[in-house]
């Protein structure tokens, strides 16, 4: 059983659902990226998702582009990300990783060179943004080879044939995006993605996570009620920004926002 | 080949847009050209370009559709362009007969057109209210602009805050057309993040929206679809040669960036076995330097704006920041047609130095009275390398793919002139 089935299946005996924060790996710092997973965990995360930087990150809104540039600036690579869960690794066997980016820093180091180094370092999902089923069956074959779970998202777009389509792809869990638009954007309708994720869970068993736009611990509690997996990026970003400078003060904020956002969820 | 001599004889008529199409049987039906294009982008879009290209593969076989675009080809754009006999030029570089195939004669001054016309109908057919478009020159957004000007569409124009400065008589004029013109501050705030900034309006604002890519690059369908409409311009060179010389051309030049003249002018001629041809990419500095923009002779496979094709790009798979004195070909990727067309042997590409360029421009301007764009001044300049290898009896054809007044300031300055 992978690392992400069986969190999700723990949660689901605990009638708890799953907090997935994300960072971007790198952002302020490369040196920060491991302490902050681990505050995150420390604060209630049950997954953590890690963004890969890139240069031209199409889907994503201002604030994770900025924390992009902040990584590239340290010229962070997609093997430096790989090395930061290595690093994860050594103090936390048990919370799962979701690498999430863009195609091309894949691409460039070799499909097998990342989906082998990615597993040897304990990653155990891979979400690439501008990698549909479509156009992902090599990459796919791999990482199932290996035991990681390609993870593919869902929009407000998807036709149900595809949306069916997608589901068979996936393994882990499948990443509803919340509406249309980038990361970060505003016009989240909790009743749209509550009618959506219905519709979706006919097509399967896999559990279903949310993100884009959850910028609250109010909305993270309403879409923890229809969905099993609530993603906040931007919002945990942008609450971060301030505290760039003091690493001290970075995780605490950081342990504050999750802690928020865990406390909601639990009550709702 | 007899309809499209048919129509040379009546004079005006261009040649409807499907009879152009499957000269090679790609891109397939998931958008690829062998290894290359296809449709990487984020799930939101994969719906709308499914219904895009549905819709352009059903109006680019419709006879209304096709009449109205014709229609607009000839009287508003201006086609067929002339394919212009440049004898002194011929004289000074010595060898092959050089044609021009007079692009920078369209409105708005440049091939751009050509495609802008077809997508914006197609926009109107398809009930899309909005029209979104990048932009690096301002080329591609004047031509969005004023096609939107003109059916009383609502446009928006994305470019990256670098170009905005350098390029603000084009800014200026898409503001005139009544365009919106957002300067992009993110990346290299050039053109390929207007481009990014674009695909974020269109997941947005998908449901009104129409985004009008100006060149054969993106997500399937644009490569092929812009193709099909650029490739106006090879079809009435082809003809034109045929009725001029009595027979094909033997080269064919067009500069490359995206590379949409360039497969316009190449795609009608692709199984004519003797005819050469030869796409020109920006050397900017020199390729020694890394200060260019030739990813097809510098570059490697990857994965940007929708498509696999060559790109510039880091060891890390980051894309990186390009050169050339022409902003029309300062793109870090091109269209994977061309990819294709190199990988198979069926087109040579070449660069071309800013110093070269601008050679290729004085020359045309003092020896012909035509001014080219910087962009089309590449392809002059190999031209000029290419013609003494080639005997008197020989052709090549350039495409003049715009025309120079944009350039003016950057040739000035280049001379230490300011206004």
């Amino acid at each position: 059983m992978s690392r992400i089935q069986s969190c999700f299946e723990a949660l689901r005996r605990n009638r708890r659902k799953a907090l997935i924060p994300f960072l971007t790996a790198g952002d302020p710092t490369p040196q920060s990226t491991v302490p902050l997973m681990h505050a995150l965990v420390e604060a209630g995360a049950d997954l953590l998702e890690l963004g890969v930087p890139f240069s031209d990150p199409m889907a994503d809104g201002p604030v994770i582009q900025r924390a992009s540039e902040r990584a590239l600036k340290h010229g962070v690579s997609l093997r430096d990300v790989i090395g930061m869960v290595a690093g994860f690794r050594k103090n936390d066997i048990r919370t799962p990783v979701v690498l999430m980016g863009y195609l091309n820093p894949i691409e460039v180091m070799g499909y097998e060179a990342f989906v082998d180094e990615a597993a040897r370092a304990g990653v155990d999902g891979v979400l690439t943004v501008d990698l549909p089923p479509e156009e992902a069956a090599p990459l796919a074959a791999l990482l199932r080879k290996y035991d990681l779970d390609p993870v593919f998202l869902l929009s407000p777009t998807t036709s149900e044939e595809r949306a069916a389509r997608i589901c068979q792809a996936s393994s882990g869990f499948v990443y509803y995006v919340s509406l249309k638009g980038v990361t970060g954007a505003g016009g989240l309708k909790v009743d749209d993605v509550a009618a959506r994720i219905g519709a979706i869970r006919k097509h399967t068993q896999l559990p279903i996570g949310v993100g884009f736009g959850i910028k609250d611990p109010a909305t993270a509690a309403r879409l923890s009620k229809v969905a099993d997996a609530v993603v906040v990026a931007s919002a945990l970003l942008s609450a971060m920004e301030p505290a760039h400078a003091d690493p001290e003060k970075l995780r605490g904020v950081v342990r504050g926002f999750v802690s928020g956002l865990r406390a909601a969820m639990d009550a709702a | 080949m007899l309809r499209i001599e048919r129509s040379i004889d009546g004079g005006q008529t261009t040649p409807p847009v499907n009879e152009a199409r499957e000269q090679t049987g790609l891109p397939d039906a998931r958008g690829h050209f062998g290894a290359y294009g296809g449709r990487f982008v984020a799930e939101t879009l994969m719906q709308p370009l499914a219904e895009l290209t549905a819709a352009y593969e059903r109006y680019l076989r419709d006879p209304d559709f096709l009449r109205e675009l014709e229609e607009d080809l000839q009287h508003y754009v201006g086609r067929p362009s002339p394919l212009y006999f440049a004898e002194r030029l011929t004289q000074r570089y010595g060898g092959a007969r050089i044609y021009l195939k007079r692009e920078d004669l369209n409105h708005t001054g440049a091939h751009k057109i050509n495609n802008t016309v077809g997508q914006a109908l197609l926009a109107k057919r398809m009930g899309k209210t909005r029209i979104i478009a990048e932009t690096g020159a301002g080329q591609h957004g004047v031509a969005t602009a004023t096609v939107a000007a003109r059916l009383g569409l609502e446009c928006v124009v994305y470019m990256g805050s670098e170009d905005t400065q350098r390029q603000a008589i084009n800014v200026y004029r898409m503001k005139l057309l009544g365009a919106e013109v957002v300067p992009v501050e993110s990346g290299s705030k050039t053109l390929k993040d207007a481009l990014n900034e674009a695909m974020r309006d269109w997941v947005t604002n998908v449901d009104n929206t129409f985004y009008i890519i100006g060149t054969v690059a993106g997500p399937h369908p644009y490569p092929a679809m812009v193709r099909d409409f650029q490739a106006v311009i090879g079809r009435e060179a082809r003809a034109q040669c045929l009725a001029r010389c009595g027979r094909l051309p033997d080269a064919l030049v067009a500069c490359v960036g995206g590379g949409s003249n360039a497969m316009g002018l190449f795609y009608p001629f692709i199984n004519d076995a003797t005819v050469k041809m030869y796409g020109v990419e920006a050397a900017g500095d020199g390729l020694q330097t890394g200060r260019h923009a030739a990813s097809l002779c510098a570059g490697r496979p990857g994965v940007l704006h929708g498509n696999r094709t060559y790109l510039l790009e880091d060891q890390n798979g980051q894309i990186i920041e390009t050169h050339s004195i022409s902003a029309g070909l300062d793109y870090p990727g091109v269209g994977p047609e061309h990819a294709w067309l190199k990988d198979s042997g069926r087109a040579q590409y070449v660069a071309i130095t800013d110093e070269e360029a601008l050679q290729g421009f004085h020359d045309l301007t003092r020896i012909e009275g035509i001014m080219p764009a910087l962009e089309s001044s590449h392809a002059v300049a190999y031209a000029a390398k290419l013609a003494p290898t080639l005997g008197r009896d020989q052709i090549i054809v350039i495409n003049l793919s715009g025309r120079g007044d944009k350039d003016i300031h950057t040739v000035a300055s280049r001379q230490g002139i300011r206004f």
